[in-house]
């Protein structure tokens, strides 16, 4: 089937099979390699993507479900400097292998960019659908909870 | 863990979308928000030849509440539910119950009519929607019928849908205001299935218990209703004596099954402290 | 030699962290090469069988199907996995085949290679391959196996494969005369590292160069290279293995498994490149398994509460075969189960059991968290007994700093001794107690609190690290002025590119910013080690200090040709060479780049040590635990990155709760898996163990190797079993419930209440 949508800002179309899930299509037929596939039966959160600005697993939903649609992986939240996020990441150690990490950083934008005041409890919830062997979860939160006031200060990032 | 091959559809209406399941002959699955069904297909544990995707058929994602309850679209999804600031008066039970639903990406796409159509025994949806006697409205070829929970939910992840046919909505009758409820579970972790839980609701004649709805989720092979423990409670005041009754009573009454998380025996002790717990909180 | 610290000992951000937090890193699933094929692995699904027929031809005749490969197509005789560590003649028998020949031996087990246009097509393909098994009885339990109804090795005539002994001193007369004896059965049950990358390799057979590239290495790459080069009949010269960007090892990704033979074997033979990436439910029927054990230990002590010693038989399930490092663990159950204690007397048997189970491996702090699981429980039950403080027994045992160095028990066959090496216990012992407030938290002992009952425990441990024999490095200080580091050690997650450069750094007495460190590609160096028994720092560390001090000799030596002087006139500051007022920069210093090679030999273990301490609350209706503070206080002599190493004790802590609590690895009397998905292996989330803390120490540096460095990474996890069994007990002392089995589940913890109610009930 044909799809057509919005990747990172750029409109991309390719030709997939119904059964290709959204995951695999941006990694393979877009080369966006930076979406991880760590379960791929929708528990580990390595795959988080952004649907129409909404934090979504990207292994549990097919490519031809987002026709029209604007996807944001952690590529579309990259520039050539590190963000207030991912520094916030970097400066608290919240990664050792990085695997899981595009996931965490997708799915806190979307946290922080609806609940910037979101408190240590919200955010420890919100990121209990999302596994890190490596870090122990803790630099994690801790990188988080700094990232706020740049969310704070000028809205979504 | 790469899904078998299947077509795929994304109709505009429900009669198109009944049309297309009934032209597969039971080969058909319907996909609402996927969090349950993609996960049996990457373990190939479901092999359809085509999904149909509700997505764009229209009206199945409101949320109504009238005199009459609660009307809860097929669409309707678990971060809907959790920002609808009327629910908390309008059906306090079912806020509370779906704050244990799983996790913030699946919330944003897992939806009501795709978790009761699944019916997972330790799901909370389907375990409110059987506490209080919801009535599931199903569309087919052979026009639209309307269901009681309890003869809906017919086995494990087995429901009384035809194959042909789709939830449109869940009604949940109407709350009143002074109702005394509580809901419970377990899980090994936040957001994990449950081991058991627990949705009652009781409202008050007299200050005696009457119309008790006690309901329990991961003890049986589909949502249940405790009917003996409602049998004890009603006509009765609320008392510590009672509550310890009504919690040796749920523990007679329910059989579950031994899994590799924990043994029957320990599924029914859980559940009669949940039911206990949650009788006391109830009173408060 | 000199080693400044202006680099070391800094919490230095991480030079990785810029590209992985972009998702610009490079992991094996993202390497992709021109015109390649994907291959899945049809795997047993009976658990002990042997093979009657694979009739492929279904599945080749599927779109996009272009090789199916079995045992027949490996040649005469199905390559072996050869062992790694301990390879005894004797544990030849229990080598694993790279394909499933005569027999299958556990759920999993690799029996044909699917090799199609997409990993869609060949799991498709996987559906039509008829592979019939004649079934076998399974052997799944301990009873199985001691039973002679079923061998999983005929040949072998029983189901124990070996049996390690740990000795030392005089057991049986010590324990005749000992005031105090008692005796008791624990068992810990199969879990995993579970790292979160899924394993995988992209394989590539040129074959008018005549040389195979493979990426996906990790941990030990160039011992991989010598026994894929022997198994594919090809020179070491046409080998590479490549290590790319790894999601986590915990000494489980990186071991030589049949897929590092398949995936290139398979390149060769389809002459295109070859691509596996394994999924979930496959890595938890692959990927070593680790840590079940069942044992029958007796402790001895005097009455006054000195630790007489240890005696008593473990077995330990190991799975189908005896993996490149399976008896690590086992032999460290028994070695090791002293810990940081004086015990003079000891003898221990390990026993590996093979069954119809996924094979074993090590997995973090290997053997070692079990041990001290046993050791810390006998110690608070001893502590019960003889009615003697359970802190003031640990101290009355542990190690002296004067009595080191001091000798651990021996181990045979493969014999083996080690010592510790350096350490003040009893400082650490102390210094856990002030940071984790443990006075303040005993007031909550045994109190029932909004129906949670309160317990503590502490117990110390030991962490062996540094494992020999050596490590090697390549530095290159390149025209530009900049230093390129080519290093044998193996990245895995910790951090190395940022601490060999802050080592370098100090070592060259150079900018930071000019050092790139390259590891992992077996081309790099002649002959690597890798990573595993946390050995990076001080291998590949002080490999780059021998190797600084080569180049720094070098760097004299050709300044000293264009000055015109000796050598040893030449000053080096500030990367620049000096004589006689006149100074030559490192960058131009030569027309061609400067390089030297270095190894750093060892032969002692490191040992860093620590104390930990917990506080529970124990729900004893649900059955739930709930961890309110667990703090551990290490010693590591030296640390180079104390961002990187915190980040490593509390992320092994979490792991070791995750061991304590949660994960578990189930298996039927079958031999099937029931344990298959995320959904049932339980990992530590955000929300389970918010409250870990972890200081520190570098009081005693390593005597034995010039960073002065111990490894470590592995110690946050080690006494974290013993440790919640403890508090467990200690919540619910009331009910006199005692813990003897791992995890502590909610049901198990319910059934141990229930118990011991309805014991009391009778009395």
């Amino acid at each position: 089937m044909q799809i057509e949508f919005n990747l990172n800002g750029q409109t991309v179309s390719a030709e997939v099979e119904p059964r290709t899930t959204l995951a695999d299509c941006i990694r393979n037929n877009f080369g966006q390699t930076g979406t991880h596939l760590a379960c791929e039966h929708g528990v580990c959160g390595a795959c988080t993507v952004l649907v129409n600005g909404e934090a979504v697993r990207s292994c549990l939903l097919l490519a031809v479900q987002v026709q029209g649609d604007k996807v944001v992986t952690v590529e579309g939240l990259s520039g050539d400097e590190l963000t207030p996020l991912q520094a916030a990441f970097r400066k608290h150690h919240a990664l050792q292998c990085g695997f899981c990490t595009p996931g965490f950083i997708t799915t806190a934008h979307a946290l922080l960019s609806h609940e910037p005041d979101a408190n240590e409890e919200r955010i420890r919830d919100v990121l209990s659908g999302n596994l890190c062997r490596c870090s122990g979860y803790i630099p994690i939160v801790e990188a988080v909870l700094e990232a706020r006031s740049s969310y704070r200060d000028s809205g979504s990032k | 863990m790469k899904p078998p091959i299947f077509e795929y559809a994304s109709p505009s209406t429900v009669a198109e979308a009944v049309s297309l399941l009934a032209s597969r002959n039971g080969n058909a699955k319907v996909i609402s928000g996927g969090q349950s069904l993609m996960p049996m297909l990457a373990f190939r544990l479901a092999a359809p030849e085509l999904l149909v995707d509700i997505k764009h058929l229209k009206d199945l994602g409101a949320i109504r509440i009238g005199e009459d309850g609660v009307r809860l679209g097929a669409k309707v999804r678990w971060c809907d539910i959790e920002r609808d600031a009327r629910l908390t008066v309008s059906h306090p039970l079912l806020a509370e119950a779906i704050k244990h639903v799983a996790h913030y990406q699946i919330r944003n796409r897992g939806t009501v009519g795709g978790s009761v159509a699944h019916a997972d025994p330790s799901a909370e949806m389907p375990g409110i929607a059987m506490t209080c006697d919801a009535r599931m409205t199903i569309v087919g070829s052979a026009g639209t019928r309307v269901e009681a929970a309890a003869d809906f939910f017919t086995g494990p992840l087995q429901t009384s849908l035809e194959p042909d046919e789709i939830l449109t909505e869940v009604h949940l009758p109407a709350w009143p205001v002074s109702r005394r409820w509580a809901f419970l579970e377990f899980a090994r972790r936040k957001g994990d299935f449950a081991m058991a839980g627990v949705a009652l609701y009781y409202d008050l004649d007299g200050g005696r218990i009457v119309n008790a709805h006690v309901g329990a989720i991961g003890v049986a092979d589909r949502p249940i209703r405790l009917t003996e423990v409602e049998a004890v409670l009603n006509g009765n005041k609320m008392s510590d004596k009672l509550i310890a009754t009504a919690s040796a009573k749920a523990r007679q009454s329910v059989d579950p099954p031994t899994d590799i998380h924990a043994p029957g025996a320990y599924r029914a002790a859980l559940i009669a402290t949940l039911l206990g717990r949650g009788l006391k909180k109830s009173a408060a | 030699m000199k080693v400044f610290n202006s680099y070391i000992g800094r919490p230095m951000e991480r030079v990785e962290d810029l590209r992985l937090v972009r998702g610009r890193g490079t992991y094996v699933a993202d390497v992709n090469r021109p015109n390649q094929l994907y291959a899945v692995i049809l795997r047993s699904s009976t658990a002990h069988g042997i093979i009657k027929s694979i009739d492929s031809s279904e599945a080749l005749a599927l779109p996009g199907v272009h090789r199916v490969l079995t045992a027949k197509d490996l040649g005469s005789k199905v390559p072996v996995i050869p062992l790694r560590l301990q390879p005894l003649p004797q544990l030849e028998t229990f080598h694993q085949p790279v394909l499933a020949d005569k027999k299958v031996r556990y759920v999993g087990e690799p029996v044909a290679v699917v090799i199609a246009e997409s990993a869609a097509l060949a799991e498709d393909a996987l559906e039509h391959i008829a592979l019939e098994i004649e079934p076998l009885p399974a052997v799944a339990t301990r009873e199985q196996a001691e039973g002679k109804r079923s061998l999983v090795f005929e040949e072998h005539g029983s189901n124990v494969a070996i049996t390690w002994k740990a000795f030392r001193g005089n057991v049986d007369e010590a324990f005749k005369t000992a005031d105090y004896v008692r005796r008791e059965k624990f068992r810990v049950q199969r879990h995993a590292a579970m790292f979160m990358e899924p394993r995988g390799f992209v394989a590539e057979w040129d074959e008018a160069a005549g040389k195979l590239t493979v990426w996906g290495a990790a941990k030990t790459p160039w011992h991989n290279r010598r026994t894929l080069a022997a198994q594919l009949g090809l020179p070491l010269e046409a080998v590479d293995l490549v290590e790319v960007d790894v999601g986590g090892g915990f000494g489980s990704r990186g071991e030589f498994y049949p897929e590092d033979y398949l995936i290139p074997a398979a390149a060769r033979i389809v002459g295109r490149p070859v691509k596996w990436n394994e999924d979930r439910r496959e890595h938890m029927m692959t990927a070593n398994h680790a840590r079940e054990m069942e044992c029958d230990v007796e402790f001895a002590c005097t009455r006054d509460g000195r630790f007489i010693g240890l005696r008593g038989q473990i077995w330990c399930d190991i799975g189908a075969y005896i993996r490149t490092n399976g008896s690590v663990g086992p032999r460290n159950i028994a070695q090791y189960m002293c810990g940081p204690y004086c015990m003079e007397h000891i003898d221990l048997k390990s026993s590996m059991l093979t069954t119809n189970k996924t094979p074993c491996g090590t997995y973090r702090g290997p053997g070692r968290y079990e041990t001290d699981f046993v050791r810390e429980r006998m110690i608070d039950l001893a502590a019960q007994d003889l009615k003697i403080d359970r802190l003031e027994l640990r101290r009355r045992n542990l190690v002296a700093d004067s009595q080191m160095p001091y000798p651990l028990p021996s181990i045979t066959p493969y014999d083996s001794s080690t010592e510790l090496d350096s350490g003040d216990y009893h400082a650490v012992f102390d210094r856990c107690l002030k940071e984790f407030g443990w006075e303040e938290r005993s007031k909550l002992r045994g109190r029932l609190i909004d129906g949670y009952y309160h317990g503590l425990a502490i117990g110390s441990f030991i962490e062996g690290g540094a494992a020999g024999p050596k490590e090697e490095v390549r530095l290159v200080l390149e025209t530009d002025g900049a230093l390129s580091v080519y290093m044998g050690s193996s990245s895995v997650g910790q951090g190395l590119e940022t601490i060999m450069a802050q080592i370098a750094a100090d070592a060259m007495e150079m900018s930071y910013d000019k050092i790139t460190i390259r590891h992992g590609s077996t081309s790099y160096v002649k002959d690597g080690y890798g990573a595993y028994h946390s050995r990076s720092t001080v291998m590949g560390g002080s490999a780059i200090l021998v190797g600084a001090e080569k180049l720094k000799e070098l760097i004299r030596k050709t300044a000293a040709e264009r000055f015109g002087c000796k050598p040893e006139e030449v000053v080096i500051d500030g990367e620049q060479a000096g004589f006689g007022g006149n100074h030559l920069s490192f960058a131009g210093l030569s027309e061609t780049p400067l390089e030297v090679e270095a190894e750093f030999f060892n032969k002692k273990y490191t040992w860093s040590y620590g104390t930990q301490a917990a506080h529970v609350a124990v729900d004893p209706g649900t059955g739930h635990v709930k961890v309110i503070d667990v703090t551990s206080v290490e010693d590591v002599g030296r640390m180079i990155n104390p961002l990187t190493l915190h980040g490593q004790a509390i992320g092994s802590m979490v792991q070791g709760l995750g061991g304590a609590f949660l994960e578990h690895l189930v298996y039927d009397d079958e031999g099937q898996l029931l344990t298959g998905s995320f959904a049932d292996y339980l990992l530590p989330s955000a929300t389970d163990f918010p409250s870990v803390r972890s200081v520190t120490l570098e009081l005693k540096p390593c005597p034995n190797n010039p960073l002065g460095a111990k490894g470590a990474g592995e110690g946050g996890l080690i006494p974290i079993g013993g440790l919640m069994a403890n508090a467990v007990a200690d919540a619910l002392s009331h009910l006199n419930v005692q813990p003897m089995e791992l995890p502590l589940s909610p049901p198990r913890i319910w059934q141990l209440v229930e118990k011991a109610e309805a014991a009391r009930a009778k009395a």
